[in-house]
């Protein structure tokens, strides 16, 4: 099996559970990983392995909403699922410096907790952004959001703080007047966030335990709003961090920030990369795919397609196609071993959240609030189903438990069959 | 049940013959029995509230924070005004822990329907030299248990030291206003409006104020309300090609000589006055230097205080910049047309008694797209708490 086709629910494979076996450490750390995961949980940016795929179904209809709650001030974060739990952030008052992680029931959207703080850095934003946009991260047990104050706030799962970094108080030159919208990302106990800006610019792993900083990479002093991805390895020991900007990719320990490989042709500041059966898609001269023999390994230009390029929303792969949203907006499906494009599907509006997938259901919102329900055909992909939610929608949606959760700044709605 | 309560218990049982320990047991933890507010917060309390006062950056006192929040979140209610005191003097990081105490032992107790001690919620609020967070923290949850206290609050802070609720004042002083000149009241009205300008520091409320003003024949001098730097001494343009300017020193930064001439990007350069304009305290490079792509200029002002305090110098601009006072260098920021608003950055600075120089830097790079041709800024000095201050202007009594 080749890397990157894990299944989504992290569970170690067979062979990194007879590894278990051979030692103390590893049976805590199985233990560990199997008591905080969860097949049914979306734990971060694009789901428990940030591609974007879910491992169960998804509704079947998109005006079936089970229920809506409201929600404080602003926000384009997407939701994430934990346990019986969803969690959201936002921003309020005048200056949008009133930060919030809010803890919602999945069962019928009461609100359990919202934790409130004050904002450490800048809170300036374009209008269409907001201070809450990046989506939180959980490991199963804490939750970590991230603003664009470059506030960094581990909590656990009923709101008590485990601890605070104030990262633009700590580096006063990390913001951007545009607003920053990074999501963490958790890998081997530690939270990654790409502090990425004009002016001081940086990657930081923060033991998820402590706060403390693992390690901090320079990065390169452009502005950027993409988020990190993981490529999995054989098992959570071998995982690899890969960090995209302007100049392009570069692979990273997670534990150490060591640097593995890098790719320097060049990549978009807004969508993400994928990854997916062995290979990574870079936002890179349009579309760029490369592929190695493990994470670690040097990878290498397979194929690359000027016209795939995708506009705001992070590139897809599943069920060996990948998939890009482009400014049209047309969907492009192509095979991830060629780049040959099977199929196209003109979309409506413009995208800023990123698809979902559950089985063949592609879930796609628009940012005027128009939610697309598509068929991924072999030979075509199908628009099944629309609804207008009628508010702007920016956040990427997540799955669990057949159900999709998407927000507003004003709503967060559970939509189930 | 702080230690001083138990101890005069303990004294109590000691005399009546008891077993002082079997009544540990059977109590729990002590800081989980309920009790009167108080003002003595027991010395695990006081403890806690210490450590947590001493996180710092680099996640510094991240472990013994822990701890010590398990401690506090397990309090009672009655150490809700404890928690507040910490808030004092707790910097920005330590803030945020001592709120999350907070909100988890006020929210347990709400939930249970236990009583919050209101009485010393809401005088912390009204002892306005108490940490402004600390004030608003106070009140929001005051105001659950509470809601009458917002009629008797909020109407008194027009001229509050805390931002958000002179906001509030000043939206209900404006809301009195638009009554008063529904029904026609020309004087009254442009008496409240007036009276809502003087708290207001939010350019959405000054906006407001300002335009039901001029419907009644009342102009408003903004450019004053805000208390924007117009006069300044420029001298420019040097060299920013490949954006080389910003780190280079240049002379101004070496000396200020004003009849000094200059090699400057385009040839001699000198001294030049040069005022903003509009209500906003704009100053625009651009229609001011020939050739001004790639350029640097550096602009002097200078700000009078009648005595030695501490301020902020808010400046807004879409360039990047190095800002200096005394000859101080205050902050560098190398960021291009990223967006420019009021109040973009904040600087703390503290000005001597008498007169001030404050140089600006400011630098255009060679970007072509339209969105990347502003070469501007506005530049204005406030007290900590976001009010304008006029250059020989005393201190109002306060601050943070």
């Amino acid at each position: 099996m080749p890397w990157g086709t894990t299944p989504a629910d992290v569970r170690p494979t067979n062979r990194s559970a007879r590894s278990v076996l051979l030692s103390g450490l590893w049976v805590a750390s199985f233990l560990s990983l199997a008591s905080n995961l969860s097949a049914e949980d979306w734990l971060q940016f694009r789901g428990n392995n940030a591609d974007s795929v879910a491992t169960g179904e998804g509704p079947a209809k998109l005006d079936r909403t089970a229920w809506s709650a409201p929600l404080p001030g602003r926000g384009n974060s997407g939701p994430i699922v934990v346990g019986d739990r969803i969690f959201v952030t936002a921003s309020s008052g005048h200056n949008q410096d009133r930060l919030h992680v809010l803890a919602f029931e999945a069962a019928d959207g009461k609100l359990a907790w919202d934790r409130q703080f004050w904002a450490t850095g800048r809170t300036q934003c374009h209008p269409k952004m907001a201070v809450a946009s990046s989506n939180p991260a959980s490991d199963g047990q804490r939750i970590v959001a991230l603003y664009s104050t470059n506030d960094l706030i581990c909590l656990d799962r009923d709101g008590k703080l485990l601890w605070f970094r104030g990262l633009t108080y700590e580096y006063p030159n990390a913001s951007n007047s545009l607003g920053m919208a990074s999501s963490p990302l958790i890998v081997a106990d530690t939270v990654i966030a790409q502090i990425e800006t004009d002016d001081d610019s940086f990657a930081i792993g923060v033991d998820i335990e402590t706060g403390e900083t693992r390690w901090k990479l320079d990065r390169p002093h452009q502005d950027n709003w993409t988020s990190p991805i993981i490529l999995r390895g054989s098992d959570r020991e071998h995982d690899v961090v890969a960090l995209q900007s302007s100049k392009g990719l570069t692979g990273i320990r997670p534990k150490t920030g060591e640097l593995v490989w890098t790719y320097t042709e060049g990549a978009s500041t807004i969508p993400s990369s994928g990854a997916g059966a062995g290979m990574i898609f870079v936002p890179s001269n349009g579309l760029t795919a490369l592929a190695s023999a493990s994470p670690a390994a040097i990878p290498s230009k397979s194929w690359r397609m000027p016209q795939l390029g995708p506009s705001n929303a992070s590139l897809l792969c599943v069920n060996g196609r990948v998939y890009s949203v482009t400014g049209a907006p047309v969907l492009i499906a192509a095979d991830a071993k060629t780049g040959h494009v099977d199929w196209r599907l003109r979309l409506t509006g413009t995208f800023y959240a990123s698809p979902i997938v559950a089985g063949e259901r592609m879930y796609c919102f628009n940012d005027s609030g128009l939610a697309q329900l598509v068929e991924l055909g072999k030979e075509r992909g199908k628009i099944a189903g629309q609804h207008d939610f009628k508010e702007s929608i920016l956040g990427t949606p997540a799955l669990a438990d057949k159900a999709v959760y998407v927000r507003s700044d004003q709503h967060l709605w559970k939509i189930a069959d | 049940m702080s230690m001083r309560t138990w101890s005069r218990s303990a004294r109590a049982l000691a005399l009546a013959g008891s077993v002082v320990v079997l009544s540990l047991i059977v109590c729990g933890p002590i800081d989980r029995v309920p009790a009167a507010p108080n003002d003595h917060p027991s010395p695990g309390i006081e403890k806690s509230l210490t450590t947590i006062r001493s996180v710092d950056k680099q996640g510094a006192g991240h472990e013994d924070a822990q701890r010590a929040m398990r401690i506090l979140v397990a309090a009672d209610a009655s150490n809700l005004p404890a928690i507040l005191k910490a808030i004092d003097q707790a910097t920005p990081l330590a803030e945020n822990w001592l709120r999350n105490a907070f909100e988890t032992v006020a929210d347990r107790a709400v939930s249970l329907k236990q009583p919050l001690p209101k009485e010393q919620l809401e005088a912390f609020v009204r002892e306005t030299s108490h940490n402004s967070h600390g004030r608003r923290l106070a009140y929001e949850w005051l105001i659950k248990v509470d809601p009458t206290a917002s009629a008797r609050l909020i109407p008194t802070m027009l001229l509050d030291r805390a931002e958000e609720f002179r906001r509030d004042a000043v939206a209900l002083r404006i809301r009195d206003a638009e009554k008063i000149d529904a029904k026609r009241d020309k004087t009254q009205a442009i008496k409240v409006y007036r009276e809502a300008l003087s708290g207001a520091l939010d350019d959405d409320q000054v906006k407001t104020i300002a335009q039901a003003l001029e419907k009644l024949g009342e102009k408003v001098d903004i450019l004053k309300h805000f208390a924007f730097l117009t006069q300044y001494t420029a001298i420019g343009p040097f060299d920013n090609k490949r954006g080389v300017g910003l780190e280079t020193a240049y002379p101004p930064e070496k000396e200020i000589q004003l009849d000094a001439k200059y090699d400057g990007q385009l040839g001699a350069v000198s001294w030049q006055p040069l005022q903003s304009h509009g209500d906003y305290g704009m100053v625009d490079i651009a229609k001011q230097v020939k050739n001004y792509k790639g350029s640097v200029m550096y602009l002097l002002t200078s700000f009078q205080s009648p005595t030695m305090r501490r301020v902020e110098l808010r400046l807004g601009t879409d360039n990047a910049w190095k800002l200096w006072v005394n000859g101080q260098l205050l902050f560098s920021r190398n960021e291009y047309h990223r967006g420019m608003v009021l109040d973009q950055y904040r600087i703390p600075v503290t000005m001597k008694a008498g007169q001030n120089v404050i140089l600006l830097k400011i630098c255009q790079n060679e970007q072509t797209e339209d969105w990347a041709q502003m070469y501007q800024f506005q530049l204005r000095v406030c007290d900590l708490n976001g009010r304008g201050i006029r250059s020989g202007e005393a201190a109002v009594a306060g601050g943070r």
